[in-house]
């Protein structure tokens, strides 16, 4: 179906060419699944749109055979790409919020491509049948409306008619889950397989091993736009022969690597037992009008204890951070912090006790002021005159960087940075939200061993707030499952993870794809 | 519900608009009846008319009132200048001006729209460009005296002065409409070209769309927006526009009318542009709210 040997894609860039792709070689067979695996910048996203000549503006594309379909496509003319596009190949991309053009119905979206190739006979219906075909209920009222009214599953179903409406045989996602809820990403996937089912060939892109290890048939693992190993889906993660892939491959946090390091090999130092309460919740109550946001929720992190607080988004659990922030007041409840009263007091009391409780972000960069370097941003959270060397040490960063700008950093980098600025202050609580949520797997891996061990050595609370069971299950030492602003379970990780007592906790289980199940 | 909240807030800003021009009026040096008459005949007749006209011999609240009345009622008083009622004086001229300003303004924008979509590649875009800078940072008047010295006077294709038919309107319409292309033009190919970065296009070039089609059906709607907050600019433009065009072309027309009014002292007429020209500017900026709630849905703020 598509045949490519020694793929190179490169860009114009102000100092010469930037190489994308560096000599690939990919088969697609009709009926097959298959995935291509890689972190940010391995080329991944870029091979799949030049198999629709979509590389990007300017890109030079070189090989020795593209064939699509039996025929060479280094001679395409503009309008026989045009015509694959849809037509041969339909492309998923992630996040159908910003993927669909928020100005203009689902309808028109996915009417647009009957119009472009073609389609005989009353477009509207075969719109209505489209989304029925991915399960859109009440197909009738969501073609009228737009991305922004339908929820995230429902719009990356709508995403998914508008790619298979041209009827292409080849469907090509590139990171068609990567935005959902876990529950919701099981459901697409769900939904992708019901495609190969019907006899669509599948192309994924994905980060992420674990989601498309119950699909594929054959994965490619690619590297700075190389392919660094392929093979079958069942062999390659059993018994993965480069050692990228081995690597990756132990990077991905779990319950099997509860206290082992992610990142390099050993253990983590083991911890204290938790001491007293460093903060203690109760009752913590937060409404907008009528709308319940936070309801009810108790919640207590000891000393050098690690609490993981998850659930999907709109659970509440990032307003339960910025209550026991204090960024917001909570309708009812009360918040202690090192034995003092938190909740309730004038800001100028709390003042004092701010630099004990540190906050780390998914996107430091926009907690970042763009104009200071690396050293000013770590200074200001130290005590004057403070060497800001030794912080960046210890998180793993050299002091080549003091003079950066974030935007000169790569997202892990500027991770550590927001991690040693929270470390500046000695705190006994940081509060972390979705912390390495927009981190590529190895990264993820160094920044978890890093957060393990400064629990170790510091004593420091955390509090982890995120949407991935694996990476609690990792790090904590006990969770606590939201679900529609209450706490539906807590207990000990493993006693929750392995024995979940509550369903929506079972549910939210259950959606995880797992490379352990294989 | 959002139409009917632009509207009472169009209606604050007439109002406030009407009230600050009526303070100007009292703050004025001398006496009111003194500002009323202006540069006009000053007889003790006339002195009596405008006492009673504008209730000056009655408490100050029930004056303001009463203003705001008559002028909620088109009733823009007298003046006494030109011995007409304001209403005549504006309405006359109100139609060439009108005339002028949409002939500038659809100009304007037809012509922002083709040079945007057309320029795309990179030489046509740099020259465009260039072109925009010029016709930017170029005064109205100049731009209508080059025009007026090679196409009326050396070309004689059209005619120097006046308001006789369409060919009078052509010269004029081109001046204004020049510097408003080269703003718009600007501000639709910057909003192109942030929309053709969204992950849509690339969805939508996926489907097989051709370049033309991702620009008209997707990129441009979304490059609109920003143009269509431009609209309240644009009346500014177009009313200071006037007065320049209307004098260098020798145009009948509201400019000609408020530059003698100002000139010349003649309040009541003054005090009636100025509420006009805040009618027009709340009238469009209300128009561009319920365009960009035509062309956003994500702004009707209704989810479902």
């Amino acid at each position: 179906m598509i045949s490519i040997r020694d793929l190179h894609v490169e860009f114009p860039h102000r100092r010469g060419l930037v190489t994308a792709v560096r000599g690939i070689d990919l088969d697609i067979h009709p009926g097959e699944c298959v995935a291509i695996v890689g972190e940010s910048g391995s080329g991944k996203s870029v091979t799949a749109r030049t198999l629709v000549g979509l590389a990007g503006p300017g890109a030079i594309v070189r090989s020795e055979r593209f064939d699509i379909d039996g025929q060479d496509a280094r001679r395409f003319t503009d309008d026989q790409w045009r015509q694959r596009r849809g037509g041969f190949a339909g492309l998923i991309l992630q996040d159908a919020l910003v993927s669909l053009d928020p100005l203009r119905t689902v309808g028109a979206e996915i009417g647009e491509v009957l119009r472009v190739h073609g389609h005989r006979g009353d477009r509207a219906a075969r719109v209505r049948e489209l989304l029925s075909t991915v399960h859109v209920p009440e197909p009738e009222r969501r073609a009228g409306q737009y991305p922004h009214q339908l929820s995230g599953g429902l719009r990356q179903r709508a995403l998914i008619a508008s790619a298979i409406a041209g009827g292409p045989p080849l469907l090509i996602a590139d990171e068609p889950t990567t935005a959902l809820d876990v529950t919701v990403q099981a459901q697409i996937l769900a939904l992708l397989a019901e495609r190969r089912a019907a006899g669509e060939t599948l192309l994924l892109i994905s980060h992420d091993l674990a989601v498309v290890a119950r699909l594929a048939d054959r994965v490619l693992v690619m590297r700075d736009g190389l392919i660094v190993e392929a093979g079958e889906t069942g062999t390659l993660l059993s018994a993965p022969g480069h050692p990228y892939t081995k690597k990756l491959l132990k990077a991905v946090p779990s319950a099997a690597t509860r206290g082992k390091r992610l990142g390099g090999t050993g253990e983590v130092r083991p911890a204290e037992p938790p001491g007293e309460a460093v903060i203690e919740a109760r009752g913590l109550t937060k409404r907008y009008g009528k709308h319940t946001v936070v309801a009810d929720v108790d919640l207590t992190v000891g000393r050098g204890e690690i609490v993981g607080l998850v659930g999907e988004s709109g659970s509440g659990k990032t307003t339960v951070a910025q209550l026991l922030f204090g960024l917001v007041a909570p309708t009812s409840g009360s918040v202690t912090f090192e034995g003092a009263a938190w909740t309730g007091v004038p800001e100028r009391r709390r003042r004092a006790l701010r630099r004990r409780m540190q906050f780390i972000s998914q996107d430091p960069l926009s907690s970042f002021d763009p104009r200071w370097t690396v050293r000013r941003i770590v200074a200001e959270a130290l005590p004057r005159g403070a060497a800001v060397e030794p912080l960046l040490d210890r998180v793993g960063l050299g002091a080549g960087l003091l003079d950066r700008h974030p935007r000169q950093l790569s997202g892990g980098q500027r991770q550590r940075v927001a991690i040693a600025r929270a470390l500046a202050p000695r705190p006994s609580l940081i509060i972390c939200d979705e912390p390495v949520s927009a981190l590529d797997v190895s990264v993820q891996a160094q920044v978890l061993d890093l957060l393990a061990d400064i629990r170790a050595t510091d004593g420091t609370a955390l509090l982890f707030i995120s949407h991935d069971l694996g990476v609690v299950h990792h790090l904590a030492d006990r969770v606590l499952v939201m679900h529609d602003g209450a706490v539906v379970e807590s207990g000990p990780v493993d006693d929750v993870f392995r024995r979940p007592a509550h369903e929506y906790t079972r549910a939210l289980l259950d959606a995880v794809p797992t490379l352990e199940t294989l | 519900m959002i139409v009917l909240r632009r509207l009472g807030a169009g209606l604050v800003v007439l109002w406030v608009a009407a009230t600050a021009a009526y303070l100007a009026l009292l703050a004025a040096p001398g006496s009111t009846v003194d500002s009323i008459i202006g540069d006009g005949a000053d007889t003790p007749l006339i002195r009596s008319q405008i006492v009673q006209e504008w209730n000056l011999d009655r408490p100050a609240l029930l004056q303001y009132l009463d203003y705001l009345w008559r002028f909620g009622h088109g009733d823009l008083g007298r003046s006494y200048l030109l011995q007409r009622p304001v209403r005549d004086v504006v309405g006359d001229q109100i139609w060439p001006t009108f005339e002028l300003a949409i002939a500038a303004a659809l100009l304007g924008i037809a012509l922002a729209l083709v040079l945007a979509l057309t320029t795309r590649r990179p030489w046509s875009r740099r020259v465009s460009s260039t072109a925009e800078l010029v016709l930017v940072s170029t005064p109205p008047f100049l731009i209508g005296l080059v025009l007026l010295s090679v196409f009326s006077f050396q070309l004689g294709l059209f005619p120097v002065s006046g308001d006789r038919g369409f060919a009078a309107l052509i010269l004029p319409a081109i001046t204004l409409a020049l510097p408003v292309a080269g703003v718009l033009t600007q501000v639709l190919r910057d909003g192109l070209d942030r929309a053709l970065e969204e992950p849509f296009v690339v969805t939508a070039r996926a489907r097989g769309l051709r370049e033309r089609a991702v620009l008209a059906r997707h990129a441009l709607r979304h490059a609109l927006l920003p143009a269509v907050s431009l609209l309240g600019w644009l009346c500014g433009t177009l009313l200071g526009g006037v007065v320049i065009i209307e004098t260098v072309f020798g145009r009948p027309g509201l400019g000609q009318v408020t530059l003698q009014a100002v000139t010349s002292e003649d309040m009541p007429v003054v005090l009636a542009v100025v509420v006009f020209s805040a009618a027009a500017y709340v009238l469009l900026n209300t128009a561009a709210d319920l365009a960009l709630l035509v062309i956003d849905p994500r702004l009707r703020g209704s989810t479902s």
